[in-house]
């Protein structure tokens, strides 16, 4: 095949309504496809609804509820003050323990995730210059946790002294008052930043799985031979793959949206426009980016393995999604840039939950853009009217 | 019986490792992304942007921004002069934190009054706001206590002492590449087997594997030794490279890391072969391979710990085998928990390994398509 019927054929100058028919025909071929094998309806539809259920009511970074244990070597007015700040945090489970020895035991085989250890002389002390020691044990394995637990201490005793300086008549509590305030999400309910999260990586799911093995297939059964006799240009072949598919996701999309504002209750403040918009470019990009797969690889299996480690693992850890990206080594966050799920989710994040903020929305659009530009070009370009 | 089982392995061998992008696929990719999630999953939050709106001239003021400056988790990048400038920048996401202290703040301190600050938290994402908070508190109580001690105050009645056992920095590192080495093995194990008996339904070379007179289970041990012996030998090489490069403690016995290991990868391989034997395409198999991965990774305590759920979610992460291994991974390596105490998560393992499996080897004869 000369390189020349690979652009529009000069040979036989198709007319335009040929085109278009060829095109509706590819689409509908590939819809019938779809239809006949339901697991791709299944990915763009089931998938969304069990993640989405999943992650909605499953997962929460919000530790409450901690177990602790309390040791009190002597207990007396003084540490039950000290300790009733435990009792009236919702963060906190306290149960007592004997001594020491028993509370290492329960920490090492994880019934309780921290001690307080209040020793005999905690009241004496008191009362002396320098104060009384409080010992905090950690299980540092979590360390995640483990830091939130400190914070969480750390509020408790900070409570208790202010008590113990309003009881006393001292006016000065505190030299700092501190007032936070949590813009976005006032609550911090992780839900509120999971569930947009969660559409970023539903959609890479879709878009790379709906697409990886497509044209993968038509190489592998030997129906690409048979296409590349017919006059179908292959840029008609590439957009019929790509539109029932972007389709499918697009209805992905609505539903996950639908779910995580109605059934979660995550708030969404920018408008819905600008969200499909983002959701399209995305989409094109995911969508290309599951087609360059297939088109490189030909082999079903291949593209398939490419496909799980390429788009899940990435998206989950490096788009920002639960990772923060600003943390992360310079060369990591450099390779950050190449995920197009990182955009998607700061996009997502900030409709969801601060609004149309264009200084947020356009740059990361203009990403996917490029990104999508680059996926389908690269993929129309390695597609050849050819056989190996 | 032996040979024929040696046979169909080396087929199995064969059939993933001779296409070289195949190979590539298996081997490659598990090492790079563990070197980069390595680095990139942490909590841990460094140089945070952060922007001053300090209106009070005073010394004090002045102090408690330099502390904060100072800090490694904090690094600030604006001076604000009026209030409206906060707005766009958190909005675009420049800072994460706005520091605004108010006119007068040292002016209070100095009559031994509370003076007021107040911080603005990006909260988009909720986890880093409220780790964030956490050391704003930190930075604020060091701050309270200095000043109380050179005001001549009383010292504070009592201080704390804190420690954390395992893991004395609290380095979220260590808790995630554990958790990768569970992650990596868990892909690379689906990955292997999950397609494999799907493939040979879709290009019809299974009928012919089941009029050979090889048993079901014969095939079925041919199908799982490959992904078994891969799984393995990835496993081990990320552990190496988890404690040399990474520098992870392995504080535990290597016999009861790898008992560990072996009951995972029965149980994955089982699964992989099960959601395989039920596929007749491909496409299937991959769809099936992601209903079970996803949910098995956000479902493990991996990132989310699983005390956090609510108990219907905790039920269902019993039937997860990644979570029984990502208990003796991380208790193994920081704890240094011996065998007897981690039988428990050793036998669940297990049972879903061999229930998978033969509920595969019913399918390979069963499943009509």
């Amino acid at each position: 095949m000369s390189p020349a019927r690979d652009q529009q054929s000069p040979v036989a100058p198709p007319s335009r309504g040929g085109g278009g028919m060829r095109l509706r025909g590819l689409i509908r071929k590939e819809f019938y496809q779809i239809l006949r094998d339901p697991s791709s309806i299944a990915i763009a539809f089931l998938l969304p609804i069990v993640l989405l259920l999943i992650f909605g009511y499953g997962v929460s970074l919000d530790a409450e509820h901690v177990p602790i244990a309390l040791v009190v070597e002597q207990p007396s007015a003084d540490t039950a003050s000290f300790t009733s700040g435990f009792h009236r945090s919702r963060y906190f489970e306290p149960v007592y323990l004997r001594d020491l020895r028993e509370a290492e035991a329960a920490l090492l085989d994880r019934r309780v995730s921290a001690i307080v250890h209040l020793r005999a002389d905690f009241a004496r002390r008191l009362r002396q210059t320098g104060g009384a020691p409080v010992q905090v044990i950690v299980n540092g394995v979590d360390a995640n946790t483990g830091q939130l637990i400190l914070g969480y201490v750390q509020g408790v005793w900070q409570k208790w002294l202010q008590r113990q300086a309003l009881d006393r008549g001292d006016a000065l509590a505190l030299p700092v008052r501190l007032e936070a305030r949590v813009w976005f999400n006032s609550e911090l309910r992780s839900r509120n930043f999971l569930v947009p999260g969660l559409i970023a990586i539903i959609m890479t799911l879709i878009g790379a799985l709906l697409t990886a093995l497509v044209m993968a297939r038509e190489w592998e059964r030997g129906t690409m031979e048979a296409l590349l006799v017919t006059p179908v240009t292959m840029r008609e072949v590439l957009v019929g793959k790509l539109v029932p598919y972007f389709l499918l996701g697009t209805g992905g999309m609505a539903l996950s949206v639908a779910m995580g504002t109605w059934l979660f209750g995550v708030p969404l403040r920018g408008s819905l426009w600008v969200l499909f918009a983002a959701a399209s470019l995305f989409l094109l990009a995911a969508l290309g980016m599951g087609l360059l797969i297939s088109t490189v690889t030909k082999n079903q299996f291949v593209a398939g393995q490419v496909a799980i480690l390429a788009t899940f693992l990435p998206a989950f850890i490096l788009s920002g999604f639960i990772f923060d990206i600003g943390s992360m080594p310079a060369v990591v966050q450099g390779i950050t840039h190449v995920l197009a799920a990182r955009y998607f989710v700061a996009i997502l994040q900030t409709v969801f939950l601060a609004g149309n903020v264009w200084s947020v929305v356009l740059p990361n659009a203009l990403a996917l853009a490029g990104m999508a530009a680059f996926f389908l070009g690269v993929s129309r370009r390695k597609l050849r009217k050819r056989l190996e | 019986m032996f040979r024929r089982i040696r046979a169909l392995t080396v087929k199995e061998f064969l059939a993933l490792l001779k296409d070289q992008r195949s190979r590539m696929v298996v081997f490659i990719p598990p090492i790079l992304q563990l070197l980069v999630f390595g680095y990139a999953a942490t909590f841990d939050l460094n140089r945070i942007p952060f922007a001053v709106y300090n209106e009070d001239a005073g010394q004090a003021a002045r102090e408690l921004v330099a502390r904060f400056a100072a800090s490694p988790h904090f690094r600030p990048v604006a001076t604000l002069r009026q209030e409206a400038e906060i707005t766009p920048l958190v909005d675009a996401k420049r800072v994460l934190l706005v520091l605004h202290i108010g006119p007068t703040f040292s002016r209070e301190l100095l009559g031994g009054r509370s003076g007021p600050v107040q911080v603005i938290v990006d909260g988009r994402n909720s986890n880093t706001a409220a780790i964030l908070l956490n050391y704003v508190n930190t930075i604020v109580a060091a701050f309270d206590t200095d000043w109380q001690q050179r005001a001549g105050g009383p010292a504070a009645l009592a201080h704390l002492e804190t420690r954390a056992w395992f893991n004395p920095n609290l380095l979220s590192r260590w808790f995630i590449v554990p958790g990768i080495v569970g992650l990596l093995t868990l892909v690379v194990t689906t990955l292997v087997t999950a397609l494999s008996v799907a493939r040979e339904r879709e290009q019809g070379t299974f009928d012919q594997l089941l009029v050979t007179p090889f048993r079901p289970g014969e095939i079925l041990l041919g199908k799982a030794l490959p992904g078994f012996l891969i799984g393995f030998f990835e496993a081990s090489l990320i552990i190496l490279i988890a404690v040399f490069w990474f520098q992870v403690p392995l504080r535990g016995s290597l016999l009861t890391l790898y008992v560990g290991l072996f009951c995972f990868v029965l149980s994955t391989v089982g699964m992989g072969l099960m959601i395989s034997s039920l596929a007749v395409t491909q496409q299937q198999g991959l769809l099936g391979a992601f209903l079970f991965l996803v949910p098995s990774i956000l479902l493990s305590g991996f990132a989310t710990p699983i005390a956090n759920m609510p108990a219907w979610v905790q039920q269902i992460t019993y039937l997860n085998p990644m979570r029984y291994f990502l208990v003796i991974l991380r208790g193994v390596f920081l704890q240094g928990t011996p065998f007897d105490l981690l039988v428990g998560q050793f036998w669940p393992m297990a049972i879903i390994g061999f229930v998978n499996l033969g509920l595969a080897g019913y399918l390979f004869r069963h499943r009509l398509y």
